[in-house]
């Protein structure tokens, strides 16, 4: 089993040379990378992004009619390449009636193409986090383009402007949006990516609370300076590990925090919820109380859609941008916000957030202020040593 | 008003005459392969036991009548588990076709998508997509395509497929799609069984597509197996009405049931839930049922099993509707104990407990050895455990208490203090304390709880929807009088009903305000409440 190079998890930063891939490049995934894959998505979600099941589904059945997914090293990629960076917005819920659908998630792809007169070379996920995660899996399966091995946050956000792209100050437009019927949306211009998730959102809610996009393009070198790298590799790694582990009867748990590099923050159970929603949000606070070598203890995991700060006691011990995954502590699984609920034994655990986000810009973005708590950001992986 | 609850399981047909909170009478009798046979055997038995009872209680509280018991009985209650022992073991279901009313969305992923192959094999009639469906705030996500349901409907005429199954996408909000694409389909093959997903409830179109099309390769089965319950009842000299239990504790009428046998997959643990808590006299309590290889935990609320809101796996198909919230563990009377070092389970002896257990003589260490060799429990030849070290028979113990007190309180809603009701053949390894838990009672009679829980059954009625832009407490209330009138169509008395789940969450990134709320209300049958003493108004 491999196990990833903790290094990988952040983007370098600017002065550093960029570290080579951890996977053999191109890589033609199989059915049982893809499962490992949504498992690995659900738990980089960190409680938010959707579960996975329909996306994967989408790609099992697609690779069962012929279709493949072939992964690519971003670093192999030319400068000029043209890359799709694909999502669906809206709400989860609304998902579950509205299946997802690889026609759908083709068709912003395609209106970016018309309005471009050029077609795209590769596709890749806004975030790897839940069901997008595997979202371009299923574009490319229904239309053999290669996917990249990056995403723009390396987890699950609830905006679109919380991606690494958006902090580096690219171009936010042209942006297009599909909804289920023949309406298609291009945002031609835009003042930063904020007014595109502020109108897009807008759109979104008018055609059903759930559209596929195409984020604005991005070239080859502006993934290589500011994509984060090689995160769905680490999906899948994570996904394998916690497969093996079950398989092998052994600690899932244990498994990712190995696999991705992480720290055991907190083992116990939920003994309470309290969920709310605002502004469009899903907020809100699980308190668990400690067990095992954490007995006595408790510890409250704070969320807004995802979560965004842990306390352990009064004291903050973890926020984003460092990942806070909560996992069951028995199957390993990721455990949304949308469903945590009394009595779950959970564990969790922090990933190493990605080093873009670590910038003024960054912070200013994602940082622990953007989720309302007035905390300067610091992580726990340097508090560790 | 007296009420006989019949437990059709796989091995035993409990029956029990029930009156007021009174068991007056109960029996257990052999289920028959045509299964009516065992239901005459178990109410000619239930006969004779509840006529010695009469007469020998004549100056209790009984009723005074020197007449037939038989003839007294207001009502039927079977609870069966032979519809979804159908689907488990892929026996007698008839083919169906899929009818999803969706396009344009939805298309990606077929009906049946990640079934197990043997099960689409064998009822499988034929998969067909068209244009319609709503929004999740009630607009239509594009007109219905009449004339592609009229030709799906010929088409399954032509191939001689007689049920359907009907999904439309957010049924559960409206279900006029699904509504109008039954008038249709009728009009052009009238001898179409029908099964509509709105009918079924909860929102998750795949889920509850799965719920539709197993009960429409049910539905033939159905049909013959409750018209032979009326006939076997009629056949014991009993007029009353026959009602059928459902997953969540009430009952419907036969006639309702016939079109519904999914509602009736887990009616066994349910029973057995209610049938303990009616027993102990208890309505808020959380319940640990241990068998011979598992058991099986779940919390009553207000009398009734907690619902799963998750998605609950039949047969090896993903289905989200009404079901009690369980939670199973591989621990019974036959789970196999291993020493050096301890481990305790997964693995049973199953029904070979009698000849391979050391208590009967055989070679392999089971709880049942261990409960005996700690003098919880008579069976078998006690000789035979007692070279098992007083070390290895205490750690057991704790170990099996252990893991019942962690199953009890991850199926517990909140931290405050809860009753345990300990039932089933292996409820002598329940502790007698545990945290969390006021306290444990051990229910008399608990062998034909089944049978007693089917007897006591109510009519409910319950909503899943999205409300927009409405207060909390004005949303809860229109929740609560569309679950009453949905349960007074039912056949519920109104005045009986109370609610007993309420559950609403906010969503993310939906405008106005949107709260998904999930209500339930349950209330006596009115016909039963109709006694002489109180016509209505």
């Amino acid at each position: 089993m491999p196990i990833f190079p903790p290094s990988h998890l952040a983007a370098r930063p600017k002065d550093l040379p960029v570290p080579p891939s951890p996977l053999k490049s191109p890589r033609d995934l199989s059915a049982d990378d893809m499962q490992a894959l949504a498992l690995g998505a659900w738990i980089l979600g960190t409680g938010g992004g959707g579960d996975p099941y329909h996306k994967l589904m989408n790609v099992l059945e697609l690779f069962k009619s012929g279709g493949g997914a072939r992964l690519i090293d971003p670093r192999g990629l030319d400068d000029a390449a043209l890359v799709a960076v694909l999502s669906t917005m809206g709400a989860p819920l609304v998902g579950q009636e509205r299946i997802p659908d690889a026609q759908h998630a083709l068709r912003p792809l395609r209106a970016m193409e018309r309005h471009l007169g050029r077609p795209f070379d590769a596709v890749m996920s806004m975030e790897i986090g839940g069901g997008n995660g595997v979202h371009p899996m299923m574009v490319a399966a229904l239309t053999g383009y290669p996917v990249v091995d990056a995403d723009g946050m390396g987890r699950a956000y609830p905006e679109l402007q919380m991606t690494s792209f958006a902090v580096a100050g690219l171009a936010p437009a042209p942006f297009a949006l599909s909804d289920i019927r023949a309406n298609d949306i291009i945002i031609s211009q835009a003042l930063d990516t904020g007014w595109v998730e502020r109108i897009s959102r807008k759109i979104t809610a008018e055609v059903g609370s759930t559209a596929a996009i195409c984020m604005a393009p991005r070239t080859g070198a502006e993934i290589k300076a500011h994509g984060i790298l090689d995160t769905a590799t680490q999906a899948i790694v994570l996904g394998e590990a916690v497969m093996e582990a079950r398989r092998a009867h052994g600690d899932p748990v244990e498994a990712i925090l190995v696999a991705g590099g992480g720290i055991k923050l907190f083992t116990g159970k939920v003994v309470d919820v309290d969920r709310r929603a605002t502004e469009g949000f899903l907020r809100g606070q699980a308190r668990i109380e400690g067990l095992g070598p954490d007995a006595g203890g408790l510890f409250t995991v704070h969320f807004q859609n995802e979560f965004s700060v842990g306390f352990c006691g009064a004291t903050p011990v973890v926020m984003t941008p460092d990942l806070i995954c909560v996992v069951d502590s028995v199957s390993g699984d990721g455990i949304g916000t949308d469903v945590i609920r009394y009595g779950q034994r959970v564990t969790v655990l922090a990933l190493r957030g990605p080093a873009c986000f670590l910038t003024g810009a960054g912070l200013a973005t994602v940082g622990p202020r953007a989720f309302g708590f007035d905390l300067d950001f610091r992580s726990v992986f340097e508090r560790q040593g | 008003m007296k009420r006989i609850g019949i437990d059709v399981g796989g091995t035993n047909t409990d029956a029990v005459l029930v009156e007021g909170a009174t068991v007056l009478g109960a029996v257990k009798t052999a289920t028959t392969e045509d299964v009516t046979g065992g239901i005459r055997n178990a109410l000619r038995e239930l006969g004779a036991t509840v006529g010695l009872t009469m007469t020998s209680a004549s100056d209790g509280s009984g009723t005074g009548s020197g007449r037939g018991p038989m003839r007294e009985v207001a009502a039927v209650m079977i609870g069966t588990t032979h519809f979804v022992n159908a689907v488990v073991q892929r026996r007698y279901l008839n083919r169906a076709a899929a009818l999803r009313i969706c396009l344009p969305a939805s298309a990606s992923l077929p009906p049946m998508v990640d079934w197990p192959e043997d099960l689409a094999a064998v009822s499988n009639g034929g998969h067909y997509l068209v244009q319609g469906g709503h929004e999740y705030d009630g607009r239509p996500i594009a007109p219905l395509d009449e004339p592609a349901i009229a030709a799906a409907g010929r088409a399954m005429k032509a191939a001689g497929i007689t049920a359907v199954g009907i999904s439309a996408v957010f049924a559960p909000l409206t279900s006029a799609c699904e509504d109008r694409a039954a008038e249709i389909l009728r009009e052009v093959h009238p001898e179409l069984r029908i099964t509509r997903s709105a009918s079924l409830g909860r929102i998750g179109l795949l889920e509850r597509e799965n719920a539709t099309l197993l009960n429409a390769y049910l539905i033939d089965l159905s049909h013959r197996t409750i018209d032979a319950f009326e006939a076997a009842i009629a056949a014991s000299g009993i007029s009353a009405p026959l009602y059928i239990t459902q997953n969540d504790g009430t009952v419907v009428d036969a006639a309702t049931a016939r079109d519904q046998p999914v509602f009736s997959f887990a009616s066994g643990p349910t029973n057995s839930m209610r049938g303990a808590a009616f027993l102990a006299g208890i309505e808020e309590a959380m319940v640990v049922d241990t068998g011979g290889t598992t058991s099986d935990v779940g919390c009553l609320k207000s009398g009734y099993p907690r619902e799963a809101n998750n998605v609950v796996k039949v047969g090896g198909v993903r289905t989200l509707f009404r079901m009690p919230d369980l939670l199973s563990i591989g621990l019974g009377g036959c789970t196999i104990v291993q020493d050096y070092p301890l481990k305790i389970g997964p693995l049973s002896v199953g029904h070979r407990l009698t000849s391979e257990a050391l208590v009967f003589g055989g070679s392999t260490m089971t709880l049942t050895d261990i409960a005996v060799a700690a003098g919880l429990v008579e069976i078998g030849d006690k000789a035979r455990v007692a070279g098992l070290g007083a070390g290895l028979v205490n750690d057991t113990i704790a170990q099996v208490h252990l893991m019942l007190a962690e199953a009890v309180d991850r199926m517990k809603t909140d931290a405050s203090d809860l009753p345990l009701l300990a039932v089933g053949g292996g409820a002598m390894l329940t502790p007698e304390t545990m945290l969390g838990i006021s306290k444990v009672i051990r229910v008399p009679h608990h062998s034909v709880a089944n049978a007693v829980g089917a007897a006591m059954a109510q009519i409910s009625g319950e909503v899943d929807h999205i409300f927009r832009d409405m207060e909390r407490n004005d949303l809860l209330v229109l929740a609560e009088t569309m679950a009453r009138d949905r349960a007074i169509a039912g056949g519920a008395d109104p005045a009986s009903l109370k609610v007993v789940d309420v559950d609403s969450i906010p969503l993310a990134y939906m405008p106005g305000r949107a709260v998904r709320a999930r209500l339930r209300v349950v209330g006596d049958i009115a016909e039963l409440r109709a006694t002489p003493a109180s016509p209505a108004s």
